[in-house]
């Protein structure tokens, strides 16, 4: 930890759907700079959290807030507005449009000039479009994916794929990024690779919260660890600390294996 | 590459009148001008941000009103006793109003129905449609309901230095509509090549990404709507002009399918696509005319779309580009199969 402004603050945010509570009581907080990681069983709220974070959905009780702004009742683009971007377990590219086009796209939020600016060409507007060309260029050459810049995203294979979302989350500039199960499907190679890059993201000044099941990449990138059960939080603390919570063993075997 | 075929096929079109002499050909080819111009408007919609609108002729026919009206000057009773007296303006100030009246009531019709999309925008669209053709045929005072409104002056332009020029002629017409529809075709494109189209790109692909990466959905249709019915009401308006008479069959719905059939045969989301559709489908009942019978027409004109659909299913633009591309990939192929030839020869 060790950080002192806290980034994202999360308080007593439940969600229920009908009789479903998928999220009770959630409190939580993200240091500036820190890597969270928040984990649990299949159904445990995860990406349930992360909607709630992200203005996808509204949630039944609390209150979200990022560098003091309350999230509550702001739209998704609105959230990113404030620096807040996050990557989709699925659908993570535009598939029709190359890489290239696809980080086009996540360059939104800093391509914003006028609309007769823009239809007249004039001098601002066809700056700025250099200036995001140059950009879209850096991104993907930053995560090693200018062999494919032209190809389009939805040939590329599930790893690339993953890769094309962070690059387009990075390109819409975030302060924070959260990053729902980036290496699922990825190899252990890509994996090893993919943890590099958020170490270097992380290098960049970006706070990091993460969702994900591979344990051995969770424990090695991760400043701290949140742990969620039915909706609850089980257990917080850096990994070590983690790895031996007896709730969390349970939670993840079974109750016999705390016991053994 | 590109550019030089626009410019060539801006040429070719722009040296029609030139051979073509025949004033049935030059009518048709000047309101099928006039139709592509709708047709691009319509395609900036379906082709760009993926919503139909089924009642896009309503914006084309309240320019086509819009214009007439503001050149012809009104006299209206409002609820209240209140009257509206317009003296005639001149029909350049008319061209201007519809499109901002058009732009306007496609910003509303926008705003109404963004926020759930998909079906929902094409029953509203279509519902404005008829509304606003029942207001046509119904509010007698101003628009003469089917009586239609008559005697609508041409376009006069004014040439600084040159005095003013009345557009009479088919000629001086076709030029004036070529003119609208290069200026439409370049404001689309920059349009759709700015960040507003690839915002518009995104959201047609994967809104919940588009919007997570800050993209504003609402805004972004809206905006889009808003253009595309500015431009069907510039259509509408050279169409009052042209033909100078009006009738609320303007708003007839044929005439929304026979757009839709040219962006979709042209190719939707590809920016000559309907200009290509337009020119196949607004000119092919000119040649089917002397050579069938009216019900035989519409059977061919049928079995036409039909078999376009059927062998380029993504649109005569773009699926010709694509076996272009194919086609032009082809001589690493070759180079490839020649070295597995010669690999057979030295194994053998």
């Amino acid at each position: 930890m060790g950080s002192a402004a806290t980034a994202l603050k999360v308080e007593q945010v439940a969600v229920r759907f009908g009789g479903l509570v998928a999220l009770s009581d959630m409190n939580f907080t993200v240091g500036e700079g820190e890597i969270v990681s928040l984990i649990g069983p299949n159904g445990a709220g995860k990406t349930t959290a992360f909607n709630v974070m992200t203005g996808f959905l509204d949630p039944t009780h609390g209150c979200v807030s990022y560098r003091g702004t309350a999230l509550n009742g702001l739209k998704p683009h609105q959230i990113a507005d404030l620096g807040l971007i996050r990557t989709f377990q699925r659908t993570s590219v535009f598939p029709n449009d190359t890489v290239y086009d696809n980080l086009l796209v996540g360059l939104h939020r800093q391509g914003r000039v006028g609309l007769f600016e823009a239809i007249l060409g004039l001098p601002r507007a066809r700056s700025s479009e250099r200036r995001l060309r140059e950009r879209a260029s850096e991104l993907v050459e930053w995560v090693g994916l200018a062999r494919r810049a032209h190809d389009l995203a939805g040939s590329l294979s599930y790893g690339e794929q993953r890769l094309v979302g962070v690059a387009l989350a990075l390109a819409a500039e975030p302060s924070m990024l959260l990053l729902d199960e980036p290496v699922s499907g990825m190899n252990a190679s890509e994996t090893h690779t993919f943890v590099q890059l958020i170490r270097n993201i992380r290098d960049r000044g970006v706070t990091i919260l993460l969702v994900e099941h591979d344990m051995p990449m969770v424990m090695s990138v991760s400043d701290r660890i949140v742990v969620l059960n039915y909706g609850r939080i089980i257990a917080e603390g850096p990994p070590d600390v983690i790895r031996n919570d007896p709730a969390v063993i349970e939670a993840y075997l079974g109750q016999g294996a705390s016991r053994a | 590459m590109k550019l030089a075929v626009t410019i060539l096929t801006i040429a070719a079109l722009a040296s029609v009148p030139l051979w073509l002499r025949d004033p049935y050909l030059m009518n048709a080819l000047i309101t099928t001008g006039i139709f592509i111009i709708g047709a691009m408007s319509l395609n900036l919609l379906l082709g760009f941000t993926g919503q139909l609108s089924l009642g896009h002729i309503a914006f084309f026919g309240i320019g086509a009103y819009v214009s007439a009206l503001t050149s012809l000057g009104f006299d209206v009773g409002l609820p209240g006793g209140f009257r509206i007296v317009h003296e005639p303006w001149p029909p350049a100030v008319g061209f201007v109003l519809a499109i901002i009246v058009a732009g306007l009531c496609g910003y509303l019709v926008g705003l109404l129905s963004f926020r759930v999309r998909g079906a929902y925008f094409v029953i509203v669209t279509i519902s404005f449609a008829e509304v606003v053709r029942l207001v046509a045929l119904n509010w007698v005072e101003l628009t003469q309901g089917p009586l239609a409104l008559t005697n609508i002056p041409s376009i006069t332009i004014g040439l600084p230095a040159l005095g003013s020029l009345t557009l009479r002629t088919k000629l001086q017409n076709y030029y004036l509509v070529l003119a609208v529809a290069v200026a439409t075709y370049l404001l689309i494109s920059r349009l759709v090549h700015s960040h507003f189209g690839r915002a518009m790109r995104g959201l047609m692909e994967n809104e919940t990404l588009a919007v997570s990466v800050g993209i504003d959905v609402t805004k972004t249709l809206t905006l889009a709507a808003v253009i595309s019915a500015g431009i069907a009401g510039a259509a509408g308006s050279l169409y009052a002009h042209y033909i100078r008479i009006i009738d609320p069959e303007v708003f007839a719905f044929i005439n929304t399918v026979t757009m839709v059939i040219m962006v979709i045969t042209g190719g939707k989301g590809s920016l000559a696509g309907p200009v290509v559709g337009g020119l196949i489908f607004g000119l092919l009942p000119v040649f089917l005319r002397p050579i069938m019978a009216p019900e035989a027409q519409w059977i061919a004109y049928g079995g036409v779309l039909i078999v376009i659909l059927f062998v380029l299913p993504r649109g005569i633009v773009p699926s010709l580009a694509q076996r272009w591309a194919k086609w032009r990939s082809r001589p690493h192929a070759a180079g490839a199969v020649s070295f597995s030839e010669r690999d057979v020869k030295e194994n053998a």
